[in-house]
Order: structure tokens, then C-alpha cells, then sequence
């Protein structure tokens, strides 16, 4: 899988969306998520979080890609496997690190835990520990945008597991005879838990769906921050100017686990080491291409890899040091 | 007097719900040129158009989910699920999704949705169209549940539910929608959680709900043709429930019998049971309290069998009588 992307760098929509810095602030993001994500699984070994655990990596291009497409007064809703999609949108790993070890202080103070940090006020609607949750909610906020005719766009994140749950059905049907502003990313980490992709669905691709609903749908390599962007870029651009919703499936590929209890029995180490190599890896791959265009150069890299440690060193501090939540608070927001 | 039926009572409240605020929304199947499955909707289609009034899909997922989405964006939709039974197609939108969402979120939204369910037997519909689900929504924190027994009831509860910043499961009665009362015309609201005392008695509190409210003051009527003075309370809504009028009135009679539709087992009545027998009116009981519900059974279609799964104006005659004469 040759990054075709590297070599056309300026044709890309990323650069002229973004600029030089605004590339160099995604790849930062990426690799936030990447230090913020192994730390956790490190604090999970030793015993310091509980739950669940869904890790991004592996994930990030998409992660990154499919938020940083996204502009101010867009919504988007997460799924289970959203520390990435927090870390991209709000750049706060000291909220999210608190969320996980059940502090007070990050998003969701001691209530929602791995699976369901909000910002809401910034139009991050928030994880779901129900995989297609988020689906038919994104149906709810597409209305609304449209009714009052805001600039403005729903993304809805999932997985290849949810698309094969009802939901999804009633919910692309619903934004295409309604034309919403709705963008679904379906994140194909190849694995719904221990089912392969291709166990789960008779076509060769998720987004040959999109078509029976009467909507695009795009298949692309989701390890790859520019095609992701640019694909999510066009679609919201699309959807901006009342051209309804678009289906993506990002291929990529889940490095850790399912979760915390996932003895990974389903599949070979040497499938997983195939992936992390340099012309798949999310990561290495933005690098080099940045490193290519002269962007980056590998003196300010390796800066920016030891920033994103010492932000993961920093979150674990000031969660860690954070108080537990109030128990007395426990009934304050079931009602409004 | 102004007289209105329940269909008629719940369109004004719509109405004029939707003619103060812009962001009320109504979402559902057939609720525009069909004007509803019950006629609730008639009209709005024309006068609000399909941007305010909008048909769905046969999709209850979906539509619960557009109505949480619409909801926690500042829109106030009005969801209609045909029949009551429908919405178990809906639960995860509504359960997982609605109701738990502003707790797991620390605060940060409010769900501000109305979900309307024509429920009930008494139409031989059978077991798929003629269910009373509302305990079901009782047990979930995050929710309200309204149930209005009467043509007023219907339109000032349905004002204050849209007023409402939470999630409020509405259920109506189908065999209610023909029934008429007063309604006046102004947008009256009837306060959430307060209980309505229908009649005063001194011998046996009645707490009933929906279409057994008419069926227990009829019975109320009956006995007291027989000297048993019998009061009926209507909780109108079931959660957040108002105990204290109930509570209050057990202190009085020292008996209890509470009807309703929905099956016995699991069902409200054991709630206000349990409300009551744990109060200070335990010391008062003159007799152990007593439910009278749907028995334990899928609704069936022909009319006997219908009949006799559901209770009847007699049963509830019985059942007070037995009581008020300590014969049980």
C-alpha cells in the first residue's frame, strides 16, 4: 500500500485547508493519541483503571483525519473506541486522562468513564457504549441544522460491527429521503471483537450500502491522514450545500485488542506486525510524508514526539492528583 | 361549558404548543395527511407544514433517536409512536440514549422530547397492539411518565410535558380518544408529578389510572348506593409520582386498592403499595392493600377473552366491596 498521497502532497486538500502548521497540528494530535493511548494500557496492566478499555491505535489517521475535516459549529458523535476522537477534537488529555481513572474534573465527572466522554458545547455529542448508537441521534441533529438552516454538518463515528445493526438502516434511509447534513464515518478496524469483516458481510465493501440508500459511499485507506481528511473534507463540503450525507469506510486496522479481556485468539501476531510496518502505519506514514514535503524535519519530530510524552506525563499527573467525584452529587443530573 | 374530546383536547395542545414556540416539532409515522393512527394529529400537516410535521419511515428506531438528536439540539419534538407497543422498537434510542444520556454526560445536555404512546386494550387488536407499557419507563431514571384520564387532563398535561426539559413518555388511551369533558381554551398547563383527588371518601382509597379512572368513579358511584364512601385518586403522572395525597388519604380510609390496566406483576400498583405500606399510613391499614390489574397475559383479541384479562367496571365493584366489608 504506497502512499500515492506523499508524492502529490500539494494536490491535496489537507495542505490548502490546512497549511503547513495545520498539518503539523494534526500529526501532533496523532501522536498525542498514540503516547496517551499506550499509556493507558499501561495503567490498565498496572491495575489502575477500571471497566472497559477500547484503544485507538492504529486508528489515529482516521481519528484525526476525519475530525480536523471538521470546522467550528459541527457536531459529531463518538462510539466506544473514541479516546482519539476526544483527543482530536478537544486536544485535553488532562479531561480525558481524568474520565478514565474516575476523577472529577474531566468530561463527564465520574459518570461516563472510557465510553462516554462530551464536550457538548463544542459539538462533541459525546462516546456510546451501544456500537450504533449514535446513528440514529446523528438523524436528530441533521433535522435540527437543517431546520434552522445553519452552515454546519453532523459526523457520526462507528464501527464495522455497527454496520450490520438495524440502526444504521433506519437512520441512512431517514437522512437520504430527508437530504441531512449527516457524514458517517464507518472506522473498518477489520474486527467486530473477534469476527473478521468478511464473516459479517456478503459484499466486498461496507460502502457499497450507501448506494441502496441513494447516497455516496466511499471505500478508503483509512490509515492515511489526507485521504481521509480530503474524502471527509468533500463530503461535508457537499453536505454544507445541501447535498446530503455521504457514507465512508475507512479501512484501518485495530493494533490492540478489542478490550481489556481480548486474549486475541482470532488472529496471528504476524498480521498485527504487518501493520504496524511503515507503509501502513498511520503514524510513520504522516511522518514521512511530512518529512518528504519538508514540513517537518527530523530534529523538530522527534520534539514533537517527546511533547506528546511529556502531555501524557502531565494528563496522569493532574489526574491522578484530582479529586474523586462527590457522591453527594450522584442524583444531580438525572433530571434537568 | 366548552366540551372537547381527548383526541380534540391533545391537537389544541399541539396546536398551540407548536403556535408559541418554533421549535416544537412533531416526528412520527402518518402523522400528516393521515392526521395520526387515533386522528390526534389532523390538520397540523396544513397548518405547519413539513418542515414542523414530519412523517416518517415505519423506522421507531430512528424516529426515537431523531427526536433525541432534534432534542438535545435545542429542538422540542413531539415523537408519535402509533401504538404504545411500537416503542419497543425504540427502546435503545429512548432508554440507553435518551434517558441516560444527560446523567453520563455530567449535566451537559438537557432532552427535552415528548414521546406520545396510544396504548390500551378494549379494541381486540390482540397481543401486539394493545399493550400498557408505562412501567416499563417508571423504573428508568431519566424518564417522566404522564398518563391523563380525561379530555382535560390530556391537553394541560401534554402543554406542561412539551414545557418539560426532560424526556416525558406520554400514554393515551385509545378507548379514551372519543371521550369528552371540559377543556378550556386557553393554554392551560397541569403541573408534572401532582396528583388529581377525582372524589372524597371516607371508607377506601381508589388510586386508578387512565381509562380505569371513569371505571372507578363509576364504581364509586355504585357503592355508594351501598353506604362504602370511596375516594379516587389519579396520579396523572407516574414519575415523578405525588404520594402524599395518596398516603394521606390511606391515613383516612385504612384501605387501599389500586387498578390499573397494564399486567400485576412488576406493575405500578406494587409501587404504591410499597410507597404506602413503608409510609406513616402502615399504622392506619384496617386491611392488607390490594392491587387490581391486567392478569398475567398477552392481550387476547376476542372480545371474552379481552375482557376478562383486563379489569372490568364489576371486578372493581367487587374488589372495593371485599375490601370496604374487611372480606379479604
Amino acid at each position: 500500500m504506497q502512499n500515492a498521497a506523499r508524492e502529490s502532497l500539494p494536490q491535496c486538500q489537507a495542505l490548502k485547508v490546512l497549511g503547513p502548521a495545520g498539518l503539523k497540528a494534526s500529526l501532533a494530535s496523532m501522536l498525542l493519541i498514540r503516547a496517551f493511548e499506550e499509556r493507558v494500557d499501561q495503567l490498565y496492566l498496572a491495575g489502575r483503571t477500571r471497566g472497559t478499555l477500547h484503544l485507538s491505535i492504529g486508528q489515529e489517521a482516521t481519528n484525526v483525519g476525519a475530525l480536523h475535516a471538521l470546522r467550528a459549529g459541527d457536531r459529531f458523535f463518538s462510539h466506544h473506541r473514541g479516546h482519539g476522537h476526544a483527543l482530536a477534537w478537544t486536544d485535553d488529555p488532562r479531561r480525558a486522562m481524568a474520565d478514565i481513572l474516575g476523577k472529577s474534573g474531566g468530561f463527564c465527572e465520574g459518570f461516563g468513564g472510557t465510553m462516554h466522554m462530551a464536550d457538548v458545547k463544542s459539538g462533541f455529542l459525546g462516546g456510546n457504549g451501544i456500537v450504533a448508537g449514535g446513528l440514529p441521534l446523528s438523524t436528530g441533529v441533521g433535522l435540527a441544522i437543517q431546520l434552522r438552516a445553519e452552515d454546519a454538518v453532523c459526523l457520526v463515528l462507528f464501527g464495522d460491527g455497527a454496520a450490520n445493526e438495524g440502526a444504521l438502516h433506519e437512520a441512512l434511509n431517514m437522512a437520504s429521503i430527508w437530504q441531512l447534513p449527516v457524514i458517517y464515518i464507518c472506522e473498518n478496524n477489520s474486527y467486530a471483537m473477534s469476527t473478521p469483516v468478511n464473516r459479517s458481510i456478503n459484499v466486498e465493501t461496507i460502502s457499497s450500502r450507501a448506494t441502496a440508500y441513494g447516497f455516496p459511499g466511499f471505500t478508503i485507506d483509512g490509515n492515511d491522514f489526507l485521504e481521509v481528511f480530503d474524502c471527509v473534507h468533500a463530503a461535508a463540503s457537499r453536505a454544507r450545500k445541501g447535498g446530503g450525507p455521504t457514507l465512508v469506510e475507512a479501512l484501518t486496522y485495530r493494533i490492540k485488542g478489542h478490550s481489556r479481556s481480548d486474549r486475541q485468539a482470532y488472529r496471528s501476531r504476524e498480521e498485527v506486525r504487518r501493520w504496524q510496518e511503515p507503509d501502513r502505519d498511520p503514524l510513520l506514514r504522516l511522518e514521512a510524508t511530512l518529512l518528504h514535503a519538508g514540513i517537518v524535519d527530523e530534529e523538530e519530530l522527534s520534539a514533537m514526539r517527546l511533547r506528546a510524552s511529556d502531555r501524557v506525563d502531565d494528563a496522569v499527573a493532574w489526574a491522578e492528583a484530582a479529586p474523586a467525584p462527590d457522591p453527594s452529587g450522584l442524583l444531580d443530573h438525572v433530571y434537568a | 361549558m366548552r366540551e372537547l374530546s381527548y383526541r380534540e383536547a391533545l391537537n389544541e395542545a399541539l396546536v398551540q404548543a407548536m403556535d408559541a414556540d418554533p421549535d416544537v416539532i412533531l416526528i412520527g409515522e402518518d402523522i400528516g395527511t393521515y392526521g395520526g393512527a387515533f386522528g390526534v394529529t389532523r390538520g397540523l400537516l396544513d397548518r405547519f407544514g413539513t418542515g414542523r410535521v414530519i412523517d416518517t419511515p415505519i423506522s421507531e428506531a430512528g424516529i426515537t433517536g431523531a427526536c433525541v438528536g432534534a432534542a438535545i439540539s435545542g429542538l422540542r419534538p413531539v415523537g408519535d409512536m402509533q401504538f404504545s407497543d411500537f416503542i419497543t422498537l425504540g427502546m435503545e434510542q429512548l432508554v440507553l440514549q435518551g434517558a441516560r444520556m444527560r446523567t453520563m454526560f455530567a449535566g451537559q445536555v438537557k432532552v427535552p422530547l415528548v414521546m406520545r404512546l396510544p396504548g390500551g386494550a378494549g379494541t381486540g387488536a390482540a397481543a401486539q397492539h394493545s399493550g400498557s407499557y408505562e412501567n416499563w419507563f417508571v423504573h428508568v431514571p431519566g424518564l417522566k411518565v404522564v398518563m391523563p384520564a380525561s379530555a382535560y387532563d390530556a391537553k394541560g398535561l401534554l402543554l406542561a410535558a412539551i414545557d418539560d426539559d426532560n424526556p416525558v413518555i406520554f400514554c393515551e388511551h385509545k378507548l379514551l380518544y372519543n371521550t369528552r369533558g371540559h377543556v378550556p381554551e386557553e393554554a392551560y398547563r397541569e403541573p408534572l408529578g401532582v396528583s388529581r383527588v377525582w372524589r372524597r371518601g371516607r371508607d377506601l382509597t381508589l388510586v386508578a389510572t387512565s381509562m380505569m379512572v371513569a371505571l372507578a368513579l363509576e364504581a364509586a358511584d355504585q357503592l355508594a348506593g351501598e353506604g362504602i364512601d370511596v375516594e379516587v385518586i389519579d396520579p396523572r403522572t407516574l414519575r415523578p409520582l405525588d404520594e402524599t395525597p395518596i398516603v394521606e388519604s390511606v391515613i383516612r380510609t385504612g384501605r387501599l386498592l389500586v387498578v390499573h390496566e397494564a399486567v400485576e406483576t412488576g406493575g405500578f400498583g406494587g409501587e404504591v403499595v410499597a410507597r404506602v405500606v413503608a409510609s406513616e399510613a402502615f399504622d392506619y391499614l384496617d386491611a392488607p392493600p390490594l392491587r387490581l390489574a391486567g392478569k398475567d397475559v398477552p392481550v387476547p383479541q376476542s372480545e371474552v377473552l379481552e375482557a376478562a384479562a383486563i379489569p372490568q367496571f364489576r371486578d372493581i365493584v367487587r374488589d372495593a366491596r371485599k375490601l370496604a366489608r374487611n372480606e379479604v
